[in-house]
């Protein structure tokens, strides 16, 4: 009784050939051009909004435009549109902050069967959790970096 | 001596058959045979798990439904899925009276089913004994990879969870398909661990249980009308002819996967179809119209079951994986005219070996 399980590096390099590839040319083009559209409607919100109010703060009016792409994002993921997005378009759809209020909310929703505590609250950062944490990391290890460099 | 086969001596039969399908598979090539689909994607309740847990119900009552009277009864229930814990089986077995045995063997659930409910027929220790086996495409989205309105893009090699499940009756008598031999198989892994790409994990299983049923029984390609593989998949299919031919075995057209043919691959950009519910579907109505209606006289129903988990996946292990082979032979005396092949001979169209042999009774 002799198990035949032995990786089998041929069957791997054979399968790696067979393997369909991702058509990187027309996923990044796709991606660029629906990333820049995202942040194009963004740039329009924060035109309008400049200059309708145009004594506001640079920083309160880029909060502003931040909060009306979640919510823009939020929606679309609500209705049920932001995965046919998301799918269409790749990384040009999860990059931009509508990507992140996505994987916010599509956890939230999926889960709502086990209650709002267990489901919604805990779920909710299941995929965005680990970008937060990277996200805060890296930022306190380029103040670090920063602050060194300015000792000098 | 290693010995994998197991030859009933009674044959036992697939007395009926149920299935119900999801409305995206409703709607592919196979969707004229599958008799009954979900009208909405929940099946009423409230959540996906109920829903797949609702369906086994279905159509394990449904297959007893359609047994000839005298046979609608049930001593043992052997089902399984993908759930944690198998939920949704034991939670259906819940609301039957027959004694339950939950299996595990992922996608591979269908075939080890049979071959142990055939087991159990052919041993004389069950009368009749019901296999049963399905996924739904949202809970077991959620329980391997991401939420559904996440978005994010599949890789090439990707398959689709089908939403849909089966149920086969096995008795011990009547003019219905017989159960010959099963051949149960051993985990194979060949280091493949792409969670994303099943087929190419689950070829080798495939192939090894096939070439030991063709050793143990004495039969090779040319005795069957069709191998039926379960989900390898479009990619995973050409794989496992690709290993039969390395082993001087050619399937060429005889082979049939569930997976491949349970969706339109032209028009959606992935390998198939998979999950418990692809074969389990696909065999307890396509396959199983074509066994009564004398289309195909005998098949060798091959269904693979990659044997991950999520947690195995992230701490970068290969999936071992097993297939599980039941040879079932046609009816002694089929009954031609079954809707199946009317629909056939309406459709040119028709998913399956493109051989003389299958058409010619259209």
């Amino acid at each position: 009784m002799r198990s035949l399980n032995r990786e089998n590096t041929a069957y791997v390099e054979y399968v790696k050939q067979k393997d369909p590839k991702t058509k990187v040319l027309k996923t990044l083009i796709i991606a660029f051009c629906v990333g820049g559209f995202i942040c194009m409607v963004g740039q329009v919100f924060r035109d309008i909004l400049q200059s309708s109010f145009p004594d506001l703060d640079p920083d309160v009016l880029s909060g502003l435009v931040t909060a009306i792409m979640i919510f823009l994002g939020a929606t679309l993921t609500g209705l049920g549109l932001y995965d046919d997005i998301g799918k269409f378009a790749g990384a040009g759809s999860i990059i931009p902050i509508t990507g992140f209020a996505n994987s916010v909310v599509s956890p939230a929703m999926e889960y709502r069967t086990e209650g709002v505590v267990y489901g919604i609250e805990s779920k909710m950062f299941v995929i965005a959790g680990p970008i937060i944490v990277s996200g805060v990391v890296s930022s306190a290890l380029v103040g670090l970096i920063y602050w060194i460099i300015s000792l000098f | 001596m290693d010995r994998h086969t197991l030859l009933f001596r009674h044959a036992p039969r697939i007395v009926s058959a149920s299935s119900i399908v999801g409305r995206r598979e409703k709607a592919g090539p196979l969707g004229r045979y599958f008799p009954h689909a979900l009208k909405d994607d929940v099946f009423s309740q409230e959540s996906f798990e109920k829903a797949e847990r609702q369906m086994l119900q279905f159509v394990i009552s449904d297959a007893v439904r359609r047994a000839p009277a005298g046979k609608k009864f049930v001593d043992i229930l052997l089902a399984g899925d993908l759930m944690n814990q198998i939920v949704s089986s034991s939670f259906a077995a819940r609301e039957f009276t027959a004694s339950f045995c939950g299996l595990y063997g992922a996608c591979s659930t269908m075939a080890e089913a049979l071959a142990l409910g055939a087991t159990f027929v052919d041993g004389g220790y069950a009368g009749q004994v019901v296999a049963c086996t399905g996924s739904h495409f949202g809970s077991v989205e959620r329980q391997f990879r991401f939420p559904l309105e996440l978005g994010t893009q599949r890789t090439p090699t990707a398959q689709w969870t089908v939403t849909g499940a089966g149920a086969c009756l096995i008795g011990s008598s009547g003019n219905f398909p017989r159960i010959l031999s099963a051949t149960l198989g051993k985990v194979v892994d060949y280091g493949i661990s792409d969670a994303n790409n099943m087929g190419a994990a689950m070829a080798p299983a495939a192939r090894d249980t096939i070439l030991t049923h063709f050793e143990d029984t004495g039969t090779s390609p040319a005795d069957f009308d069709a191998v039926v593989t379960g989900d390898l998949g479009k990619l995973g299919s050409e794989i496992l002819d690709d290993l039969c031919m390395e082993k001087g075995v050619s399937l060429g057209k005889i082979h049939f996967d569930c997976g491949a043919a349970i969706y339109s691959l032209e028009k959606e950009n992935f390998q198939g179809g998979s999950g418990a519910g692809c074969s389990a579907s696909v065999f307890a109505s396509f396959i199983y119209d074509r066994l009564m209606s004398g289309e195909w006289k005998r098949i060798l129903f091959v269904a693979t079951g990659a044997l991950l988990s999520p947690v195995t996946t992230q701490q970068g292990e290969s999936i071992p994986c097993v297939a599980h082979a039941v040879c079932v032979q046609g009816p002694a005396r089929p009954r031609a005219g079954k809707n199946s092949v009317q629909a056939a001979a309406g459709k040119a169209r028709t998913p399956g070996p493109k051989t003389g042999k299958s058409r010619s009774n259209t």
